[in-house]
């Protein structure tokens, strides 16, 4: 049991890199990463949000919107997977507002090292994406916490290595045309390149 | 030597500011520079003198290169030799076997200089297409971006013909060494800007686009129609009985890419890079011990239906590209980790993931490439934690 969600916290990390394999969440990804500490920040906010919210979704979905989910209160013929996307992106949105004024008000020093990206994260598709994923893929519960936790780790762990490799580059002499997104958009195939190393393992 | 001195002094005005050809300095200043040594003195504040200049230590990788390339011309014939003989073929539809023909050598597998020949007719011809693509791509963004051409390319354009398999198609070895150059390191700003090693960025390009002249079992000898596997496939299917020694593995007589073959001579080119300094004996000796924890412990745990979990790193040490990647890329003092501990992590990592890989991966046989460009990817971030860490130290040293 312990084996099978060590093989999915690896798998959603580095195999299902949600930035780097699935290229999810690509506008932060690409804003947020000129520096590192800025990207650490990210990294965590991700991390948090995407182990709040998908285990959220995963009991709306389980318990509200599958097909026959209501069928104690006598709806059992009702099939709401068509409201999915909109109820995940509130949950999402509401949740990352809870967690926003939860900071605020409780760790005021992480909620200023986070700043911007917090409300950020709401439009961020990686987070979405993982929502998506979990229902697609069928998780139970315990599933869904493990996912979130792993595939915010990949998108930080990701972001982490980009900002490192663009804060190196600023002593690189790239062409006046590609500098700033140009040659960011080429760093990051030329990641998902070494990311391959991963494509292919079965867990 | 006047003549030639002569000869380039009396040029020398063409290409100078004004000049009819100034656009074309950078070509004029490699051939100087490549046949003597610069007269330019340095003009403002202090600056250190050493021999050992950038010219110089691309020039040692080249030398401890040597061996290598030798092996790989060698054993290139040899294995070619060895599956006609086996097929018993008399002569093959490769010009490559043509020319052994017009030139009366024969196709004996037991004779070293009929083989070097046979070996070179493969090699050489990859090595010329890697010149001359690479060398023009350098060239033309020296001249349009004002940059001077670096011995650099003199390294990668060696490396990347040593870790192709040697019967691939000349226009591929063109495109692959185009991207390695100009999407791995020129847009980058060139030399020393890069954040992979251009070889093995052009190497994963082939990879993936072409799977087919690159990967599988057929590929690895120059004969048509010739299935032999590698070591590594043998070991990773159960079913296929392993045909190779390991002396015949240390050595290098057993079908690869060109130049990996052969973990004696990558022994050799370590030790002239640790001798001069050039390589990192830290980030070799810690590849070593990474592949040594990682397939001790796989060991450990051991599996029923994976043979390569049982496989005992002394193995590992001289199949596949391993022992090259260890020596002569993951070395690459540009994309490599620059912190002292970093790069101790970073060596570390290498290790472990090329055995992770060529373990758990069934998709690739082999993990060196892959590994080491991963690593390239976490270098930064390694050495931004070590200086990080660094500052720290000394703000609490000094009671900041």
């Amino acid at each position: 049991m312990l084996e099978h969600y060590l093989s999915l916290f690896v798998k959603s990390v580095f195999i299902e890199n949600m930035a780097l394999a699935f290229f999810l969440g690509m506008c932060t990804f690409i804003a947020v990463s000129k520096r590192v500490e800025t990207a650490v920040g990210l990294g965590i906010a991700v991390v948090v949000v995407q182990t709040i919210t998908l285990p959220m979704n995963n009991l709306i979905y389980h318990n509200v919107l599958k097909e026959g989910a209501l069928a104690a209160i006598g709806l059992g013929n009702l099939d709401l997977t068509f409201l999915g996307l909109i109820t995940y992106i509130g949950v999402i949105a509401a949740m990352v507002q809870i967690l926003e004024m939860a900071l605020d008000k409780y760790v005021p020093k992480l909620y200023n090292a986070l700043g911007i990206f917090l409300p950020l994260i709401t439009v961020n598709c990686a987070i979405l994406g993982g929502s998506l994923f979990m229902v697609e893929r069928d998780y139970i519960f315990s599933e869904s916490v493990v996912f979130g936790l792993g595939s915010g780790t990949g998108f930080a762990v990701a972001i982490i290595a980009l900002a490192g490799v663009r804060e190196k580059m600023k002593y690189s002499n790239v062409p006046a045309g590609l500098r700033g997104l140009g040659i960011t958009f080429i760093t990051v195939g030329l990641m998902a390149i070494a990311f391959m190393l991963f494509s292919g393992i079965q867990l | 030597m006047k003549l030639i001195r002569s000869i380039l002094d009396k040029q020398e005005k063409h290409f100078l500011k004004g000049g009819k050809l100034e656009k074309f300095f950078p070509l004029y200043e490699a051939v100087d520079t490549f046949l003597y040594t610069p007269a330019a003195p340095t003009r403002t504040a202090s600056h250190v003198r050493d021999l050992m200049d950038l010219k110089r230590m691309m020039m040692t990788v080249v030398i401890a290169l040597i061996p290598a390339v030798l092996m790989a011309v060698y054993n290139t014939g040899l294995q070619a030799n060895l599956g006609m003989e086996e097929l018993g073929l008399i002569s093959s539809n490769h010009w490559q076997a043509r020319v052994i023909e017009w030139l009366g050598i024969g196709f004996d597998p037991s004779n070293i200089l009929g083989n070097m020949a046979f070996g070179a007719l493969y090699f050489l011809p990859v090595y010329l297409v890697t010149i001359a693509v690479g060398g023009f791509w350098e060239v033309l963004f020296a001249i349009v971006r004002k940059h001077e051409v670096n011995e650099g390319f003199l390294v990668t354009s060696l490396l990347f013909p040593l870790i192709l398999p040697p019967n691939i198609p000349y226009w591929q070895v063109a495109l692959g060494i185009s991207f390695g150059v100009v999407i791995g390191k020129e847009v980058f700003g060139g030399v020393g800007m890069n954040i992979l090693n251009p070889a093995l960025t052009a190497r994963a390009f082939l990879f993936f686009a072409y799977p087919a002249e690159i990967s599988g079992d057929k590929v690895w000898v120059a004969v048509d129609g010739l299935s032999r596997a590698t070591a590594l496939a043998q070991f990773a299917d159960s079913t296929m009985e392993v045909t190779y020694s390991w002396m015949d593995a240390f050595l290098g007589f057993i079908p690869g890419s060109m130049g990996e073959t052969s973990a004696l001579a990558c022994l050799i080119g370590a030790v002239i890079l640790i001798a001069t300094k050039v390589g990192s004996w830290k980030i070799m000796l810690s590849v070593v011990i990474g592949m040594l924890a990682t397939s001790l412990g796989l060991n450990a745990i051991g599996s029923a239906t994976n043979p390569m979990f049982n496989l005992a790193p002394y193995w590992h040490f001289v199949i596949g590209g391993f022992a090259f990647g260890t020596v002569f890329m993951a070395t690459d003092p540009v994309s490599a980790s620059m912190t002292e501990q970093g790069k101790y992590v970073y060596g570390f990592l290498i290790g472990f993931f090329t055995v992770l890989v060529r373990v758990v991966n069934p998709a690739f046989p082999e993990g060196v490439m892959l590994a080491i460009l991963f690593m390239n990817v976490f270098a930064p971030i390694i050495d931004k934690y070590f200086i990080n860490q660094n500052i720290k130290r000394r703000l609490a040293r000094n009671g900041v």
